[in-house]
């Protein structure tokens, strides 16, 4: 019973928290862009426009909800509500920081701790796709079709050499458990043992999460919003919320994986160690946002299937060779 | 060129729900990019056959934002019309101004002083690269390189400036008027010119940065929405779009006008005329007209701006109140204009879109009888089906962004 408390009420804190970081996550990335290009960025709101993610907020609950005549509306309804959950429940297997004593009692800083974490991480994400596929088929717009299609293939594309790129970390760390992964770190991060995995890693973040280079689902010159064109208020809010907590979670995940997690100079506590890392990946988010043109869909598709599986199992291979060797 | 027979190719969808994915034949897919569609500059109707993402067919319609200019100009007096043209190609305002100024001149016999004249060169080069520059900008965003717009645009941001303080307005400016030009330049006119002229290779050679060196930009661009030389000429591009294709057709050096052939500059021409000639073409035009600009800057004579025959421009205001005949030239320009000689003239100017050309028929009255425009972006836009033909979504808007249609014109 307690332990279902605990888990309640620790689940309750996390979603709390997630959707605040999401909140303030756009205006960092607003002001961010604003600043890499000349601009200002939100500044009517508040201090530095600190009160924006309130009035966003408010703009996209009251806006009218829009369902297309033709829309299949049951799927078209749960599509944006699958993508938010699977974001949201791909987060429970995060730890944020090393287990603290609480009115004596040790408290895992995640909300699940399975043996297998990093296969049932990757198990959640890969639902992801659901989401967005179902929303761009049952909304029958042309342009949320080919959205949806493209991030189908995408999805397939890359999936497939971000696992084995993480394998090697697994390899190495011996475990599929994160916190035994982040142990392993202790002395030395994986991303100088594997560099060519983290790299990998890296690249499949951006097109696991749609992002700039690899935003060819919303494409936004090309196929007006993609997936998302017919979904208006807080449906498409739930996708905007879904994308941006998938990537403070891959973000999370990279940190985790190859940079030690909450692992530091001691004179700051682990969990700022691991927000710092994780707002670097976020900042290289927005960064690459600001400077990249996007990549052509058959483009992607080549590199992924061509460039980045063949590295991913050299590398795999290379690593496993190398780890029972020494 | 029957190819693409509107007849054969119904506009009006048979199923009146017309937007069902299973409407189309087979497995194509007959899809709408516009008029309301991020990346249509302006409002383009592109009906596209796609297989898969690749393109079958394309017909491009036009007519959103037909306004009349030509008919409207046929009621407004010679000085008047001006205006009203002025907003055919908005991106340029001045190239159009200049072509039927010229135009009117023509049939009037007149020829400008030469202050004027390089006032009117000077202007006209930082228009066209005002005009490259929003060109660039939104290229840029097409390509989903969104930061490049905002350069592009903060450095076009300049010329406006220049602009609002010779002419009073950023955009519409009418300021080349027959006879000469609306005033004088100000005083501050050649500092602040000169000023934006050394700061701006710095900045263009950022934009070269950013874009030049990209190789996701570079795979976007090569080898894609290719014209030949032959399919280019009959579609009758001009501009840019004609020079990338290899053809050295620029009206400036072709039939100079406004004394263009004392000026030293280069015509760039490309090779395969596709998206990444496009691209250069234009670059490089950036860099010309920025050398026509120092040129002109350098060799600005002092004198008059305008002509000194009372019959066609306006007396100086102290004039006016002093001198009754003055008063009446005032008058009668103020209410009536003039009138011009009766006769027809074609004469073309290099917008930045191409050969800009206007036909002028005066039928001896103060107003025009028929001003027909040749605008360069109408036939531009008709060669978009051949260049995206096999290609995919995504090289479509890479072609319409270097295609640089401005619909204000397209559509007149």
């Amino acid at each position: 019973m307690e332990m279902v408390l605990l888990l309640l009420l620790k689940s309750i804190v996390w979603i709390v928290v997630l959707l605040s970081i999401f909140a303030f996550l756009m205006l960092f990335e607003r002001k961010f862009l604003g600043y890499f290009q000349l601009r200002l960025g939100p500044n009517r709101t508040g201090p530095w426009g600190l009160l924006q993610p309130v009035a966003d907020a408010v703009k996209i609950i009251i806006k009218e909800d829009i369902i297309p005549r033709e829309a299949d509306r049951i799927t078209y309804k749960l599509a944006p509500i699958a993508s938010l959950f699977v974001a949201l429940a791909a987060f429970a297997s995060i730890p944020v920081g090393p287990p603290i004593e609480l009115f004596g009692r040790t408290i895992e800083l995640s909300i699940v701790n399975p043996n297998a974490g990093v296969l049932l991480l990757f198990a959640t994400t890969s639902l992801g796709v659901y989401g967005i596929t179902l929303g761009g088929w049952a909304s029958q717009s042309k342009y949320s079709l080919l959205g949806a299609l493209r991030s189908t293939a995408q999805m397939i594309s890359y999936e497939l050499s971000l696992g084995l790129s993480i394998i090697g970390v697994l390899i190495l760390a011996g475990s599929l458990n994160l916190y035994d992964i982040v142990q392993a770190q202790e002395r030395v991060w994986f991303v100088l043992l594997n560099p060519v995995g983290f790299l990998i890693f890296f690249i499949s973040m951006f097109a696991e999460t749609n992002r700039v280079p690899f935003d060819l689902p919303e494409a936004e010159t090309e196929l007006v919003s993609g997936y998302s064109t017919e979904y208006s208020g807080m449906r498409f809010g739930m996708f905007m919320i879904a994308e941006y907590i998938n990537m403070i979670t891959m973000s999370a995940l990279a940190a985790l994986l190859y940079l030690g997690g909450w692992n530091g100079p001691s004179f700051l506590p682990g969990i700022v160690w691991f927000a710092l890392k994780v707002t670097l990946f976020i900042f290289i988010f927005i960064w690459v946002r600001a400077t990249m043109p996007r990549l052509r869909y058959d483009r992607l598709m080549s590199f992924g299937w061509k460039v980045m599986l063949p590295v991913a199992l050299a590398n795999l291979v290379i690593t496993a060779a190398a780890v029972s060797l020494f | 060129m029957a190819k693409f027979d509107p007849a054969e190719f119904p506009l009006e969808h048979p199923d009146p729900r017309g937007y069902r994915v299973e409407a189309a034949e087979g497995d194509r897919m007959v899809i709408s990019v516009g008029p309301h569609h991020p990346s249509t500059h302006g409002v383009l109707r592109l009906i596209l056959e796609l297989e898969g993402e690749r393109i079958v067919r394309c017909v491009p319609e036009i007519g959103f934002l037909h306004t009349g200019i030509e008919k409207t100009a046929e009621h407004l007096t010679w000085q008047q019309a001006i205006t009203v043209i002025d907003r055919m190609d908005y991106l340029s305002p001045l190239s159009n101004n200049l072509a039927y100024v010229l135009a009117v001149e023509k049939l009037l016999g007149i020829e400008v002083p030469e202050r004027a004249r390089y006032v009117r060169v000077l202007l006209v080069e930082l228009q066209r690269i005002a005009s490259h520059l929003v060109w660039l900008g939104t290229t840029g965003l097409d390509m989903g390189a969104m930061s490049v717009f905002f350069y592009a645009f903060d450095l076009r941001e300049g010329i406006l400036d220049i602009f609002e303080e010779v002419t009073g307005a950023r955009m519409n400016p009418s300021y080349i008027r027959v006879g000469g030009l609306a005033n004088d330049v100000p005083e501050n006119f050649v500092p602040m010119v000169r000023a934006y002229l050394e700061k701006f290779p710095k900045r263009l050679a950022e934009l070269h940065a950013i874009l030049d060196e990209n190789p996701i930009f570079l795979d976007r661009i090569r080898r894609i929405g290719a014209i030949s030389k032959d399919k280019a000429i009959a579609y009758g591009l001009t501009g840019p779009n004609l020079r990338a294709c290899g053809i050295d057709y620029d009206v400036r050096k072709a039939f100079p006008y406004c004394g263009y052939d004392e000026f030293d500059f280069e015509v760039p021409v490309g090779t395969h005329g596709d998206v990444y000639d496009r691209y250069h073409v234009r670059m490089r035009e950036l860099h010309e007209s920025h050398k026509i600009c120092v040129q002109a800057l350098e060799r600005l004579p002092e004198g008059d701006w305008q002509i000194q025959d009372r019959k066609l421009v306006r007396p100086p205001k102290h004039e006016v109140r002093e001198n009754m005949e003055a008063l009446i030239h005032h008058f009668k320009l103020v209410t009536y204009g003039f009138d011009v000689p009766a006769g027809e003239v074609y004469v073309s100017v290099e917008s930045p879109r191409g050969e800009l050309g206007y036909y002028v028929v005066s039928d001896g009255k103060n107003k025009p009888w028929r001003v027909r425009t040749r605008p360069p972006a109408f036939y531009n836009v008709f060669a978009i089906p051949e260049m995206v033909r096999g290609e995919l979504v995504a090289d479509l808007v890479a072609v319409v962004a270097t295609v640089d249609p401005v619909f204000g014109e397209v559509d007149r």
